[in-house]
């Protein structure tokens, strides 16, 4: 088995200094739609001006390098275990080489470990097995700010008069992004899931974050209520860093899961605009990155 | 745009007004979490006894902050090894963590400004009407560009809180900021939160 630290730090580098170009082109659009000479459009260029600068001198997009949670794709005869361990070794060079913040903290002492590693959970890594010769390797920095505005919903919602069907997602979703105001760093990307238990319903709502934001979720009934969410939260007139404005949100992706017939769930999972997600493919021998 | 040096005045800390875009230069120093909670325990409310390294902190810091600027910021810092600091990338994190504390912090240490993101709560207001102070919104995430502003760093104090918990002392020169709480009363982020709700209740109204 190859070792690919090396190949793995510079997944790390580029998910933390270059924005994807679907996100770039997204913000491009979103600063035209802005009011000349407003704060929201301001913003929104300091927003593209800091992309290219970070891209160039390859130093962090943002300073909060979140949270690095992997998704690990890997062929049959590849070890889980010592795929962690490359990993982990990358994450800790490059929080050395200052592409990642320390940002691994003890729950109980406060203590920062100081290399972005600790238990199991940190860094997040999800692996799953596949057909086929490809290893592939996603990751996305999910920051603070975003994460902490994240919400999961149990339907029905009384308060809100939500129930269990697309009506009541909608209607959650909405309270959700409200509730966000400007502090997940607006203008967001919206990761929902529908279904699934607490925990696998929030997985879920991240993965949902790995698709690009161009394509167009397979299932129409969704893919007419992404539409309709990311219209609407437009409309709440938040803007770019809750200054108030045109764009609340970029786009919204949406995936279903089986529940129980007693739960359903709504989690959003809030992305900022610095969406960092990268991936990385080896097939024979070769490493590209996308 | 307006240029503003640290320390502030106050007579212009009152001419600023919500929406102002202006550009801060002179020295700061970075808080967040850890430190707004030791701050508060160990020399506001007391409910810490001072180690002598905590008052010999406190005796720097006070100067540093009288007059002067609060950032919330956890910043990525370069020549850790060789203590050659460098603000690698140094945007705002969100502020209103740090609302339970802030009013006491400006009032003992006269702060006149606080940087962050996202705008903070009533308490933080009321204290920008009585310190003076305002507070100013920094573009989130735009870590590179706000790093290129920190011409130098010039200390750091509570390092053992760890590299984005600790305090920072930094010479910034046109840090572009907004101004979106003032010694007014105003708060862009009320404003904003009020007119947002009232077309969410309608959108909810509808099927």
């Amino acid at each position: 088995m190859q070792d690919l630290t090396e190949q793995i730090l510079e997944l790390v580098r580029l998910t933390s200094t270059d924005l994807p170009p679907d996100v770039e082109r997204a913000l491009r659009r979103s600063v035209e739609r802005e009011q000349p000479g407003s704060a929201a459009k301001g913003a929104l260029e300091t927003i593209l001006k800091n992309v290219e600068l970070s891209r160039a001198n390859s130093t962090p997009i943002c300073q909060d390098t979140g949270t690095p949670i992997f998704y690990v794709y890997y062929p049959e005869g590849w070890s889980p275990r010592k795929l962690r361990a490359q990993i982990e070794s990358a994450v800790a060079q490059a929080t050395r080489r200052a592409y990642l913040r320390p940002n691994s903290v003890d729950s109980l002492t406060g203590k920062n470990t100081g290399n972005n590693l600790g238990d199991d959970y940190f860094p997040t890594i999800h692996f799953n097995e596949v057909e086929g010769d490809t290893l592939t390797i996603e990751l996305m920095l999910k920051g603070g700010g975003c994460e902490n505005v994240g919400a999961q919903y149990s339907l029905p919602d009384s308060t809100l008069g939500a129930g269990r069907d697309l009506a009541g997602v909608r209607k959650v979703v909405l309270d959700a992004v409200h509730k966000a105001q400007g502090q997940g760093c607006a203008p967001g990307i919206l990761g929902v899931a529908i279904g699934g238990d607490r925990g696998s319903s929030y997985y879920a709502s991240k993965e949902a974050l790995f698709r690009p934001l161009e394509d167009e979720n397979p299932d129409p009934e969704l893919a007419a209520l992404e539409q309709r969410l990311t219209g609407e939260a437009n409309q709440l007139g938040i803007g770019p860093m809750g200054f108030g404005g045109e764009t609340t949100v970029i786009d919204t992706k949406i995936t279903s899961l089986n529940r129980l017939p007693a739960s359903y769930f709504v989690s959003v999972s809030y992305m900022c605009w610095a969406y960092r997600r990268r991936r990385m493919e080896w097939r024979e021998g070769a490493v590209t990155y996308s | 745009m307006r240029q503003i040096l640290l320390p502030i005045d106050d007579d212009t800390i009152r001419s600023l007004k919500v929406g102002e875009p202006v550009l801060l230069s002179g020295v700061m120093v970075t808080g967040r979490d850890t430190v707004h909670k030791w701050l508060t325990e160990t020399f506001i409310k007391k409910t810490r006894q001072p180690t002598e390294d905590d008052l010999n902190i406190y005796e720097a810091i006070k100067p540093l902050l009288a007059g002067s600027v609060i950032y919330h910021c956890g910043p990525v810092v370069g020549g850790l090894d060789t203590r050659d600091y460098r603000f690698v990338a140094a945007g705002p994190t969100t502020s209103i963590r740090e609302e339970p504390f802030q009013g006491d912090v400006m009032h003992h240490f006269h702060i006149k400004g606080v940087i962050g993101k996202g705008g903070m709560g009533p308490k933080t207001l009321a204290a920008c009407q009585e310190v003076p102070g305002v507070y100013f919104h920094a573009v989130g995430g735009a870590a590179s560009l706000i790093a290129q502003t920190v011409v130098k760093v010039l200390g750091v104090y509570k390092l053992d809180f760890g590299v984005p918990e600790a305090m920072w002392v930094i010479q910034v020169k046109d840090f572009p900021v907004v101004v979106t709480m003032d010694a007014h009363g105003g708060s862009l982020h009320a404003i904003v939160e009020q007119q947002s709700r009232a077309i969410l209740e309608e959108l909810l109204a509808q099927p």
